[in-house]
């Protein structure tokens, strides 16, 4: 079974969830050389980025390589519930894909 | 709880191991639309607004805001945040004018979803980050310029 590769958060508060992602991932551009071998370090990096709630998409993504390393992003939907189940999935240009799925819960903050 | 940024990276590392995948059913239809490869092949800006929004020629605002470093010591892992005042916003678009392939991401939002977004960029050099902004039917556009010490895309 693969390894959840996806830190996923969900936080609710005053009626606004807040989801924050860190995926682990190279997010390669294509044109960067091995520094040892001098051969190209072939394109390695998500392009598409679905995030449901509730089995409803609330933000879908299409990346580029220009997104940094092991990419972060943080947004925000109203309304989300206690307990109710957020889904984030990505798929990279080798079709490979990743997917985490957490409950949201109350921000403490 | 305000989860300091290295735990949170340290997160990672730490489940990891434990966190399989499981069965996470993922709909196709969630996969199904359609990676915009001309808009991020596109060496130019023009092309890449052209690619994705046809003939719209996008407004400039003010109201659009991009929050950005002035300096980026490294160009590899830029912070950016954008916040598009609009209602219905449809997507915020990311561009970096210097980038040998411009467009760096596109993000869509539902209707219950803020037009806020925050990420980590790579800018090859010091550029203009530009975020085009859809909301009922017309077009934005806003720019911050990011002065880059060491690039970021490598090559």
């Amino acid at each position: 079974m693969a390894k959840s590769t996806i830190r996923l958060q969900a936080k609710l508060k005053d009626n606004i969830t807040q989801i924050k992602a860190l995926i682990k991932h190279p997010m390669e551009i294509g044109t960067r050389r091995d520094l040892k071998t001098g051969k190209l370090i072939p394109a390695h990096f998500i392009q598409e980025l679905t995030c449901t709630h509730e089995g409803k998409i609330v933000m879908s993504a299409n990346w580029g390589s220009g997104i940094a390393m092991n990419p972060y992003f943080a947004f925000r939907f109203k309304g989300g519930a206690i307990g109710e189940t957020v889904i984030l999935a990505w798929k990279d240009n080798l079709g490979k894909k990743g997917a985490r799925k957490v409950a949201i819960k109350k921000s403490r903050r | 709880m305000s989860l300091p940024r290295r735990d949170f990276l340290k997160g990672i590392i730490a489940t990891s191991g434990v966190m399989a995948l499981g069965t996470i059913l993922i709909p196709e239809i969630l996969m199904a639309k359609e990676w915009p490869k001309d808009a991020f092949y596109a060496e130019k800006v023009e092309d890449v607004l052209l690619k994705l929004f046809e003939d719209a020629d996008p407004a400039k605002s003010n109201q659009i805001i991009i929050e950005a470093p002035e300096i980026a010591e490294n160009g590899a892992v830029v912070p950016i945040e954008v916040t598009a005042p609009f209602t219905n916003v449809d997507s915020i678009t990311i561009i970096g004018d210097q980038n040998p392939t411009p467009l760096i991401a596109q993000f869509n939002f539902a209707d219950n979803t803020e037009a806020w977004i925050k990420t980590r960029i790579k800018l090859g050099k010091t550029s203009n980050v530009v975020a085009v902004v859809k909301a009922e039917g017309k077009f934005y556009i806003a720019q911050r310029h990011v002065k880059v010490t060491i690039g970021g895309c490598g090559g």
